[in-house]
């Protein structure tokens, strides 16, 4: 067997020379080309983590009420009553890039795939989309894509999208993220684990025939995007999602019965990978026949069959002899299934077509790539950008028409148009919709209910990953807590470029850092994740974007609160504090096209104190609205209070710091909240005794948003210009 | 009395109807399988709303040839109320159990939002206990919610007031602006000549309770209950 060596097939599949070596010295003989591809995609960065893995062990995942942290297919936290929450996010930003909307519907198919393959129900999507240059056609074209391919899948299979974002930067031209998120609930006891035990037992594969779709897509999610990458649209996967649909309510009956041990979905590398990762979580080894796959095209090679990365497919582990009731269950869902293998208890994954071993590989050696400890180098450039002088930033007398403009701008524009397109009441838990800070949703049978937010700003991460890190945290945390929830546990996605560049691996060792610091003081530990490396284009990396996607718990569904002012006469207050800060913010960008400074400063000990102190009063009923106070700051959270209600404000705020960074600048740790009259005095007083900083800076008044001498417009004036018509 | 809510591969508001008859109004409720032939001892069936069939093809043109459609038709045809909702009202046009047809959102885009719809006769197994006039808001979600019709087959609509719901403003208006979809007359909801069959683009199950922002859908549900228990009305011929 040299025809490897010969044709030095490990580069066609993006091996490096070392790996090749490692491989052969390990199996003590020369891996065949089957074998070979196999390794390429399990040892590749999207299923193997080699770049990363060191670094994530630093991540916290552990607390009291985490019962599943990393390494499963999902998270899982324990929310009291018995119930349990499932959660992870993935990104699907190459395929997307590609092909729009089947990228993005993939996406959402593979990643619904996770939560039910531990035997919960689906109950939220979230998308956190990054999209290019907002005046590129290019843009349009992937953003009506990727939308409508979250609508598609999402909508048809009965999971409401309630929430994510959708930001617009030059730094995401030509690889667009697309990481979606999804939230399941399960009863304690309930939960299935994707674990290949007992010898002998039977591996079905059930749902789509599988096909030549999505070959080699864990290693194309691997490498850099290129010009040439539109040719490699046959990489990616094509979705079905009445056969998802299908698919979801089967294993939820499946996972009732005592003879399935397992179930795994068919993600990225397929078979391959699937098969592999269920013998090494239960120390066995599992023995295939690929004859027996069910396939949509003839003639498919071995190796065509085992890393095809055709969608809707599961595995099932069902005891030796009792496949009947299981086989018959999935007849009823008119779902194609196939005995494909069984478990073996010699830690090898053997593979058989038409009864000959094609390849037989250790399990251990599959899923244990070597890891990679990359050159950190803090980037040159970063002292340049990080340069900004306020006094050549112009100061305004009227900042009305910058008002309108930024109100305007594609990112904080009304996203409207975005999640009008899903369908995010099915289920009918949805009591606080899309387009609040945060989404909710009642738990039927109980008076919990869970709060779901995504945050990640690149900009911030790009001047400084360590603190745009800690700060994404902070807000994901800040969104949840005006909703009334209290934050229990996140779920992220890393999205950054090549580890080889050296700037981008310290960015990537500074998120982490950042992340782990903010984690550990929230006690939000992140049970579950991705990393998606290689988010380049034409060899410029993306902006560092560490997504965060944030569950909390509201203990009364009664004890929540929306942004929008409830009604004339009520006071307005400032939580927290504004400071001389404009560094990475949407005002820079927008009116004056710079990209430059430090971050906002962020302390957490504030942070949790002004948080706590939202919670607490929101609980008592004496908050009426309360609103994070972020992008686009204090003037931007005031308008969206006021267009959401129909009602004005007249705000006079005493500060000596620029007008600009009173009205936009992105001080951390604030929250905009009203209050009826009647409650203001307990109300400030408690926050004195709390140690809150609070400021009294008017109250809801007339149709229209008045802040001191600067700025004077009328609701309508606001909703136009943040509606875009 | 007994609700039937039909299940076909692909539905996706089977259970939020279910919940909303069994729990929230407490009615006894059974789900009916697509592959059912016999549907007898239930006085009104519910198609849901969803995908059926992943709306493949076009949308609600697979689900009419399902095997528990023909005793859905007999069902109909011998006086038994049957209400569409969404998806359910795109079968209901595609099985010929009501005239028109639901074509793609004028926007070409999915939508989902609260919305308002104004009563247009409260003469019905569906809407007895609405006033006429009145505005329910009820919220919608579909990417094919357009009623079209010929103009022969809208006059007689019109004229026999089987259409029973239309979008409208806050106010009751019945404008343009408030038409989501681009649906002829704004209608959002129509009878059969015999009044016994029902489709409707908005969900009245998803306005059932009051943290989720409305309760109007009940009004529906409920003039089917009083219905059922009265008898009070006439069907026509």
């Amino acid at each position: 067997m040299t025809e490897c060596k010969e044709k030095k097939i490990w580069q066609k599949w993006s091996l490096t020379l070392d790996e090749y070596r490692l491989i052969n010295q390990s199996l003590g003989r020369e891996a065949n080309e089957l074998e070979m591809g196999i390794f390429a995609v399990m040892w590749s960065e999207h299923c193997s983590y080699k770049n990363t893995k060191i670094l994530l062990k630093r991540l916290p995942s552990k607390a009291p009420w985490v019962v599943q942290g990393p390494g499963e297919n999902a998270g899982i936290i324990d929310i009291g009553e018995k119930f349990l929450v499932v959660m992870k996010m993935e990104s699907h930003n190459h395929p997307s890039a590609v092909e729009p909307f089947q990228g993005a519907a993939t996406g959402v198919g593979g990643i619904l795939r996770d939560i039910f393959t531990m035997g919960a129900r689906p109950i939220a999507l979230l998308d956190s989309l990054r999209f290019g240059d907002f005046n590129q056609d290019l843009t349009r074209y992937l953003y009506i894509g990727v939308i409508g391919g979250i609508s598609f899948y999402g909508n048809c299979i009965g999971v409401p999208t309630i929430g994510g974002e959708t930001i617009f930067s030059e730094s995401y031209q030509g690889n667009i993220l697309v990481n979606v998120m999804c939230v399941g609930l399960v009863k304690k006891g309930e939960i299935i684990r994707a674990v290949a035990k007992g010898k002998d037992n039977s591996i079905i594969l059930i749902g789509a025939k599988t096909g030549r779709d999505g070959i080699g897509g864990a290693a194309f999610a691997s490498e850099q995007l290129t010009k040439q990458s539109e040719q490699d649209r046959p990489a990616v996967q094509i979705g079905d999602p009445l056969a998802g649909k299908l698919l979801v309510e089967a294993c939820l009956e499946l996972k009732q019965f005592e003879e399935v041990i397992a179930l795994q979905d068919c993600g990225a590398a397929g078979l391959a990978s699937s098969l592999s990762e269920m013998a090494a979580r239960g120390k066995s080894g599992v023995e295939v026949e690929l004859s027996r796959v069910p396939q949509r095209e003839a003639n498919m090679t071995p190796a065509e069959i085992i890393l095809s990365e055709s969608q809707e497919r599961m595995i099932v582990v069902v005891k030796k002899g009792k496949e009947e009731r299981v086989l018959s269950t999935l007849k009823k869902w008119d779902l194609d299934s196939a005995i494909i293998g069984r478990v073996t208890d010699d830690g090898e994954f053997t593979i058989k077509h038409n009864e000959q071993i094609v390849a037989c590989l250790p399990v251990n050696l599959l899923v244990k790539a070597p890891t990679i400890k990359r050159k950190v180098k803090k980037p040159s450039w970063l002292s340049r950008v990080n340069v900004l002088d306020l006094e050549e930033i112009k100061v305004f007398e009227d900042y009305n028409q910058i008002l309108i403009d930024m109100l305007a701008s594609p990112n904080l524009s009304s996203k409207e148009e975005v999640y009008q397109q899903y369908d995010y009441q099915v289920q009918t838990n949805t009591i606080i919709p899309p387009g609040d800070d945060a989404a909710v949703l009642r738990i039927r049978g109980s008076k919990k209910a869970l709060a779901l937010t995504t945050e990640g700003n690149g900009r911030y991460c790009f001047l400084d990953p360590w603190q745009g890190a800690r700060i994404a945290v902070a807000e994901a945390a800040r969104n949840l807590s005006c909703k009334g929830a209290l934050p229990k546990a996140v779920t992220d996605c890393l999205n950054f470029g090549a580890p080889e560049n050296s700037d981008s691996y310290w960015q990537l060792v500074q998120t982490i850092k950042g992340l782990s610091e903010a984690c550990r003081f929230f006690e939000t530990p992140i049970i579950s994740g991705n990393v998606s490396l290689y988010n380049e284009n034409e060899g410029k990396p993306i902006y560092p974007t560490p997504i965060i996607g944030m569950v909390g718990v509201v203990e009364d569904f009664q004890n929540i609160c929306t942004l929008e002012f409830k009604k004339e006469n009520d006071l307005i207050f400032l939580l927290g504090e504004s400071l001389e800060e404009l560094g990475g913010s949407e005002y820079l960008k927008v009116i004056h096209n710079l990209i430059s400074g430090n971050p906002p400063s962020l302390d957490l000990q504030k942070e949790k104190k002004i948080q706590s102190f939202c919670r607490e009063m929101i609980e008592k009923g004496i908050i009426a609205s309360a609103h994070d106070c972020s992008l686009g700051g204090l003037a931007i959270a005031l308008a969206e209070s006021c267009i959401s209600s129909n009602l004005g404000a007249e705000v006079k705020i005493k500060s000596n710091i620029r007008s600009d960074c009173c009205l936009f600048g992105e001080s951390q740790s604030r929250i905009i909240v009203s209050v009826d009259a009647s409650f203001s005095g307990e109300f400030l007083e408690t926050a004195w005794q709390r140690g809150v900083p609070i400021q009294q800076i008017g109250k809801v008044k007339g149709d229209r948003l008045k802040i001191n001498q600067w700025i004077d417009l009328s609701v309508n004036q606001l909703k136009e210009a943040w509606r875009g018509r | 009395m007994k609700f039937g809510v039909v299940q076909f591969p692909g539905s996706n508001c089977d259970y939020d109807c279910y919940y909303a008859l069994k729990y929230v109004l407490r009615v006894p409720t059974a789900f009916i399988w697509h592959k059912e032939k016999d549907i007898s001892g239930y006085d009104c069936i519910v198609l849901p709303g969803g995908f059926s069939y992943g709306d493949y093809l076009r949308v609600g043109a697979i689900a009419r040839y399902s095997p528990v459609m023909k005793a859905v038709v007999d069902f109909a045809s011998k006086g038994g109320l049957l209400i569409g909702i969404c998806n359910g009202f795109q079968i209901l046009t595609e099985a010929g159990l009501l005239p028109g047809a639901l074509i793609r959102n004028h926007c070409l885009r999915f939508i989902c939002k609260p919305q308002n719809i104004r009563v247009e006769n409260i003469e019905t197994p569906f809407t007895n206990r609405c006033q006429k006039g009145q505005v329910l808001k009820v919220p919608i979600a579909h990417g094919e919610g357009c009623y079209y019709a010929d103009q022969k087959t809208l006059e007689e609509l019109e004229e026999n007031n089987q259409v029973l719901f239309r979008y409208c403003d806050i106010e009751g208006e019945i404008t343009k602006a408030a038409n989501p979809n681009g649906s002829l007359h704004n209608i959002a909801g129509i009878c059969n000549k015999k009044r016994n069959i029902f489709g409707l683009m908005p969900h009245p199950e998803r306005s059932m309770e009051e943290c989720l922002g409305s309760t109007d859908g009940r009004l529906i549900f409920e003039s089917i209950i009083n219905y059922l228990q009265t008898d009070s009305l006439i069907l026509k011929d």
